[in-house]
């Protein structure tokens, strides 16, 4: 794994340690202890467990070297702290500040026994069982450090890359069987020989990091865990296809991963990564971020597009296709975090093994994520083919509240959610698109059997009536209508007229929409009408959503 | 952050904000965070000096303004609370969140007569694992309960 060459050893010492670190701590024979800089980590206090430990150590009782790491996705058991020790890295967690100086106290800066002690983090189970491919340096590395970056193997893919033509970097993609991870599943290779083949002088790399889809967080770990990852895989792209520029377009709601791919790509210029002549070589090639503004269509390419151009996110008819005719009009790659991300791996070790993983068109790993009502959610990054019930019931234990499982929703807001017969699927583009399913982001979300489903159908369709982009009738007032006829089903109103009606709204949605946020908003809907028909007798109390943003208006059909 | 000082006027500050973004392609957005970051929100009289700069008419501007949840026309209160309800959260009970913002009088999307508070709704905070997820002036809160956002809307926590 290690690539490094010396000139790269001499050029990490920039980054070493992060702000918060005062001057003059002990850095020499001090122990490290890592305390995620996440931010899931942080929203249950990382940043006060680091303080404490830094308190103990001014207090002059100990030498420790905090380092902020990524997360390791075991978000149950956040914040985890672990310690460097001979044996390898002790994990205790979850830690609240209060128990700081008890672990000291105990030992723990010699992975001493401990109620919160863990064990080796790297024999966990849970992390173990795992193929991290993708995620391989996600909560290993101090983000921000060059060093640390090249010392696990950062930069492989891209030397490959930068030995090889073009042409030949595409075909390498395409063999690999790598596919999209925004959604759709196309295949990554195909779509860069579409802008390689374009004679344009000016080219786009769009990386869609808008992760609009509730349980899906997998864009925003890796962005803040290893976003040097996500500056190589950009940096290929753009070898591979002829582009000079890039653009990363990150929702305005990850504030953690637009500083950390801000302050990265800024490193990374420092180094070389980025700018002219990239690594010695030929290439030109930098890299900015734009920042959404809370809209969810953002998240379809042409939609991100528009947006990126400074305009209303309204999507644009295809074809033409952003490959040939995209950002201002150029030939322009777009493509998901996860999908650039796994780019240098393939490069690095080569498109077979890759392939390896895997089943049927499914090829290479994917990241799963385990969120909802779960005992224990988190990144679970494995080769296709795993089953839903795996990852529900060995990887997630069940459900947080401990109540039954009663469903899932795979995929995020527009995916399906499915009952209990069918948690033996494996987890395979073709397998779920089968059974009326789709595997989207590999978002997963968990339900006890609290839930109820008739206020979950409803939701889909507020959901789309409050985020559609306004452009085409089926979704702009199909979603409305939808909310109206399911309250009628429950209030038990003309029951069966009205889901005909249901029925039949979904049809034309499904069939007449421009995009996939009206043409696939009726998945949750029929997904819940047919497994779960009971709840639509009405009894159970319903959700209902602010229509309109904060300040009020909310422009709709000014198409 | 307000307009008070004397000199301080949303037309200076938009010309200002314009002249550091000149440069980039596609310009509007980014400066219209720019803007909402000084100003707290994007004033009314912020659109036709939009326009002009950028060479757009204000009948894009205002369409763009109005399209994203994010620009606010209004000012927001001190302290703006979002409460995530899509559904990750759902499944944990983010409804009891909001049913106990609206007993203790605070309307989603409406800042308290005081100004003190705006409560809005959000889609998805990332932090799918951890719900039910709220995010206050910038931080993000995992595992929230009633008790807990009780504290947060305090400025206890
Ligand atoms: C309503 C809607 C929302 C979408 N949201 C996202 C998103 O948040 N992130 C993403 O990568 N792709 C999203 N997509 C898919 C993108 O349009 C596009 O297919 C994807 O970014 C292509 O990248 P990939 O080939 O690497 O998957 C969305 C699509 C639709 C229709
Ligand atoms: S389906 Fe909805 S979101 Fe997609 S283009 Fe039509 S109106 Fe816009
Ligand atoms: S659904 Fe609430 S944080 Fe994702």
């Amino acid at each position: 794994m290690n690539n490094s060459s010396p000139a790269d050893a001499s050029v990490g010492a920039t980054a070493g340690s992060p702000a918060d670190i005062p001057d003059g701590a002990p850095s020499h024979c001090a122990t490290t202890v890592y305390v995620p800089r996440d931010s899931a980590a942080r929203s249950v206090g990382a940043d006060e467990v680091a303080a404490a430990l830094q308190r103990a150590a001014t207090r002059g009782d100990f030498a420790v070297d905090v380092v902020r790491n990524g997360s390791r996705g075991m978000l149950w058991l956040e914040p985890m702290v672990e310690v460097a020790t001979p044996r390898g890295r002790v994990g205790y967690g979850p830690v609240t500040p209060e128990d700081v100086d008890g672990l000291l106290a105990a030992g723990l800066l010699d992975g001493a026994d401990h109620p919160l002690r863990l064990g080796l983090v790297d024999e966990l189970p849970w992390l173990a069982r795992q193929n991290r491919v993708t995620f391989a340096r996600v909560g290993v590395i101090d983000p921000l450090s060059p060093r640390d970056y090249v010392e696990h193997g950062g930069l492989a893919g891209l030397r490959a890359a930068l030995a090889l033509a073009p042409a030949d970097v595409v075909a390498e993609v395409t063999e690999s069987g790598l596919r999209g991870r925004g959604g759709a599943g196309f295949p990554a290779g195909i779509k860069w020989k579409t802008v390689l083949e374009c004679a344009d002088e000016l080219k786009f790399v769009c990386c869609n990091a808008d992760e609009g889809d509730s349980g899906t967080f997998a864009d925003r770990m890796v962005m803040e865990g290893d976003p040097f990852l996500l500056i190589e895989g950009m940096t290929i792209a753009a070898h591979a296809v002829g582009a000079s520029e890039g653009y990363l377009y990150i929702r305005s709601e990850y504030p953690d991963a637009i500083a950390t791919m801000r302050e990265a790509i800024e490193l990374a210029r420092g180094q070389g990564w980025l700018g002219k002549g990239v690594l010695g070589s030929a290439l030109d090639f930098d890299l900015h971020v734009r920042v959404g503004a809370g809209a969810y269509i953002c998240g379809e390419e042409t939609s991100m597009l528009e947006s990126l151009e400074g305009k209303r996110g309204m999507v644009r008819a295809k074809p033409p296709i952003p490959a040939i005719e995209g950002l201002f009009g150029k030939p322009t790659v777009v493509n998901n975090v996860l999908t650039l991300t796994t780019v240098p791996t393939v490069l690095a070790n080569g498109a077979k093994a890759y392939q390896d993983l895997g089943v049927g068109r499914s090829r290479g790993t994917q990241v799963f994520q385990l969120g909802g009502n779960i005992a224990r959610g988190g990144i679970v990054e494995t080769a296709f083919g795993i089953t839903l019930r795996e990852l529900i019931e060995e990887y997630g234990g069940g459900t947080h509240t401990g109540r039954p499982v009663r469903t899932v929703q795979v995929g995020g807001p527009l995916g399906a959610y499915l009952p209990d017969s069918l948690f033996d699927l494996p987890m395979d583009y073709e397998a779920f698109a089968e059974a009326g399913a789709m595997l989207g982001h590999g978002g997963i979300v968990v339900f006890d059997d609290t839930v109820d489903m008739a206020a979950q159908a409803r939701f889909a369709m507020e959901f789309c009536a409050e985020e559609s982009c306004g452009k085409c009738t089926p979704c702009r007032v199909g979603s409305v209508r939808g909310v109206e006829v399911i309250d009628k089903i429950v209030a038990g109103t003309h029951r069966d007229e009205n889901l005909a009606l249901l029925e039949d709204l979904c049809d034309l949605m499904t069939d007449g929409s421009l995009c996939a946020m009206g043409g696939l908003t009726p998945m949750p809907v029929r997904s819940a009408l047919t497994h779960f028909s009971d709840d639509f007798h009405g009894g159970r109390r319903l959700l209902e959503i602010q229509p309109v943003n904060a300040t009020g208006v909310r422009t709709e059909g000014t198409a | 952050m307000t307009t008070s000082g004397s000199d301080v006027t949303v037309e200076s500050v938009v010309r200002r904000v314009v002249a550091d973004h000149r440069g980039q392609r596609g310009a509007l957005l980014p400066a219209l965070h720019a803007v909402q970051a000084e100003l707290g929100h994007v004033p009314q009289e912020a659109v036709p000096v939009l326009a002009d700069e950028l060479n757009l008419s204000r009948a894009d501007v205002h369409g763009v303004v109005t399209f994203y949840h994010d620009f606010r026309r209004e000012p927001a209160g001190r302290t703006t609370v979002r409460i995530c309800r899509a559904e990750a959260c759902q499944a944990l009970g983010a409804d009891r969140l909001v049913s106990y913002a609206r007993e203790a009088g605070l309307t989603l999307g409406e800042t308290t007569p005081d100004g003190s508070v705006t409560v809005e709704q959000v889609f998805c905070l990332g932090n799918c694992a951890l719900g039910p997820s709220v995010e206050a002036n910038g931080r993000l809160y995992g595992r929230v309960g009633p008790a807990r956002l009780g504290s947060i809307l305090n400025g206890t926590v």
